[in-house]
């Protein structure tokens, strides 16, 4: 398994990754991706329990689940980087004909990617039949998910959130990235949903708080702590605080680039602030 | 032939928030709720000069179609505003019980439609929605054709009592029909006069047929190029009459050809008047990511794609 250090360097990689890939098109989604890069390297490295032959069965492997797909940028990057798929497709991000769509999707057959996400608050209910399904089969792995916090204003997340209680489903670890942002603004300024940490617990999940979402060690921590409180009856929630745009400072604590670009002067600002570790694509 | 000039690149979605503006300041009974899309939408104007009668639902769809069903009962005229997928195939029920059914004065206003939306992907390039919309007794269905018509429809819509699907999209288009101009619901406008073959288009594809028609006339093919921007009410009359001259028609439409325009002037036709039809449309797929021209090209949506189906009418027509 890799030292902190070496995800340390991965993550810098996967940052260049996403502003490389959004400046080459000039649309995705670089706030979100930076905000969860320190979490999808820890998950694909470290945390999940996956198969090294990459098959796409869902079978006897923790699974992952992307419902806010317009994070693509880094899920493709990691994904790419952990061996699913050529880091030189990359380059295809948003391309006609490519694999690697806008929002991730299982049309074109991409590996890594179990059911296709964009039209937000989806994700809640794939992941949830997901386990139910490791359940029926008697495969003690778990299943691992991706929410946006402004996407949990969507409605059926909450019945997903409902359903997940009532039903003991325990086999899985439901992570929100808490960046307190979304496209019109702050979560808080947009509509305010109050204490989440209060609504999962009064929906009967466990609730993890991880405050520095942005720490590689604070999430190895906090993600040991979801896994063993699993198999206990209830669903578990972690709440990841992060910052949108981490790494890259201008990008740092605001909306504004949640579906924006950097044009040719700011990817060099970008990229002289995340040092080639592993090679670009 | 008849000429149309291009005033400059404006995208429909501009035109959209600039008839809403209009509206702001005109009816004071006019209220517009969006669900984290303003800025994508061009509702800032409206927001900032109105804050009272705007409404931010979040990312909530179901409840935003909810909430101005509501608004409508003591008068008031809510226009909601999103993505078109999430105007329509998210929230199909709330809008059948709630808008519909109830017959609510709704004003359901959905940006990026279709395939130019572009580098998003097929998760948000709806091309079923004036199936889904159409199919709803008592909805009207608006597609518009550039920035001036969908001004002109989003201030005409408020004066019609009754629930109306709004379509309009992302990209910057030819601006070409006149500004200020009065949009007549439901009433088709005849673009060129021509003997040989019947171009109707909607949305986008409007400006792709008048381009195709010059390259037809310098074939020696005479073109009717109509403007449908109204579905439904489908304006019957004016397909017939034309169709009466030409004897054979293609429709164009940034949609699938299952329930889109197309399918209702077939309906038309097969009923009063059977005709050869040719259909510019996409074929029964969901879309990609690449760039609006890109796509257009490839899923055959402009004005080469017309000019091929014309072509291939006339072939038809005995
Ligand atoms: C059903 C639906 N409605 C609206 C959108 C448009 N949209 C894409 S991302 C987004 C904001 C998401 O906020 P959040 O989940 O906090 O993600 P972040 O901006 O933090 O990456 C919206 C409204 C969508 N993709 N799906
Ligand atoms: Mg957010």
């Amino acid at each position: 398994m890799p030292n902190t250090q070496q995800l340390q360097d991965l993550t810098t990689q996967v940052r260049r990754d996403i502003l490389r890939m959004v400046h080459k098109v000039n649309s995705g989604h670089p706030g979100g991706s930076l905000g969860c890069t320190e979490f999808f390297v820890a998950l694909y490295q470290n945390i999940m329990d996956r198969k090294d032959t990459f098959e796409m069965d869902g079978i006897g492997e923790d699974l992952f689940f992307l419902s806010n797909g317009h994070i693509s940028p880094v899920f493709y990057s990691v994904l790419a980087r952990s061996g699913y798929f050529p880091v030189d497709e990359l380059n295809t991000f948003r391309l006609i004909n490519s694999r690697l769509q806008g929002h991730p999707t299982t049309h074109e057959g991409l590996p890594g990617v179990r059911v296709a996400s964009g039209s937000l608050g989806q994700g809640f209910s794939v992941a949830l039949g997901a386990a139910e399904t490791k359940k029926l089969n008697k495969d003690s792995h778990l299943v691992y998910s991706l929410h946006g916090d402004g996407e949990l204003q969507e409605g059926q997340n909450w019945e997903g959130i409902m359903y997940a209680a009532a039903n003991k489903v325990d086999n899985i670890i439901s992570t929100i990235d808490l960046n307190g942002q979304q496209i019109d603004g702050a979560t808080d300024d947009v509509l305010p949903m109050g204490s989440l940490k209060a609504k999962f617990e009064a929906f009967g999940w466990t609730v993890v708080t991880i405050e520095k979402g942005n720490d590689i060690e604070a999430i190895l921590k906090g993600m040991a702590e979801a896994k063993s409180l699993t198999g206990k009856g209830k669903p578990v929630c972690v709440l990841l605080e992060t910052v949108m745009g981490n790494g890259v400072d201008f990008m740092m604590h605001t909306h504004a680039w949640h579906g924006k670009a950097p044009n040719d002067e700011q990817l060099a600002i970008g990229l002289a602030q995340n040092a080639e570790t592993l090679g670009d694509y | 032939m008849k000429t149309y000039t291009n005033t400059g690149n404006k995208d429909t979605r501009s035109g959209f928030g600039a008839g809403l503006t209009e509206l702001g300041k005109t009816n004071e009974n006019v209220v517009a709720l969006c669900a984290d899309l303003i800025g994508s939408l061009k509702m800032d104007d409206f927001k900032a000069n109105h804050p009272e009668r705007f409404f931010q639902v979040g990312i909530a769809e179901a409840n935003m179609i909810g909430l101005a069903a509501g608004m409508t009962i003591g008068g008031k005229i809510p226009f909601t505003g999103t993505f078109a997928n999430f105007s329509t195939g998210r929230v199909y029920d709330q809008i059948r019980q709630s808008v519909a059914y109830s017959d609510k004065n709704v004003k359901i206003c959905a940006s990026h439609a279709g395939l130019t939306l572009g580098e998003d992907g097929a998760t948000h390039q709806i091309l079923e929605d004036i199936g889904l919309m159409k199919m709803l007794p008592g909805m009207t269905v608006i597609n518009t054709c550039d920035y001036n018509q969908t001004k002109a429809a989003t201030i005409a819509i408020a004066e019609h009592h009754g629930p109306v699907y709004l379509r309009f999209g992302r990209p910057k288009v030819a601006n070409f029909t006149p500004e200020n101009q009065t949009f007549e619901i439901g009433k088709a406008v005849q673009l060129t006069e021509g003997t040989d073959v019947t171009i109707v288009a909607t949305g986008h594809l409007v400006w792709e047929a008048l381009e195709a028609s010059k390259t037809l006339h310098d074939k020696g093919i005479s073109a009717e190029v109509i403007n449908i921007h109204t579905i439904k009410p489908l304006d019957d009359k004016a397909i017939l009459d034309s169709v009466a001259k030409t004897g054979c028609i293609v429709t164009a439409e940034e949609h699938n050809y299952l329930g889109g325009l197309g399918e209702s002037v077939a309906r038309v036709l097969a009923k009063h008047k059977p005709t050869p039809q040719e259909f510019v449309a996409t074929e029964d797929t969901f879309g990609e990511s690449g760039t609006p021209e890109q796509l257009m090209e490839k899923y055959g949506l402009n004005a080469n794609a017309i000019i091929k189906a014309a072509e291939t009418v006339l072939k038809r027509k005995y």
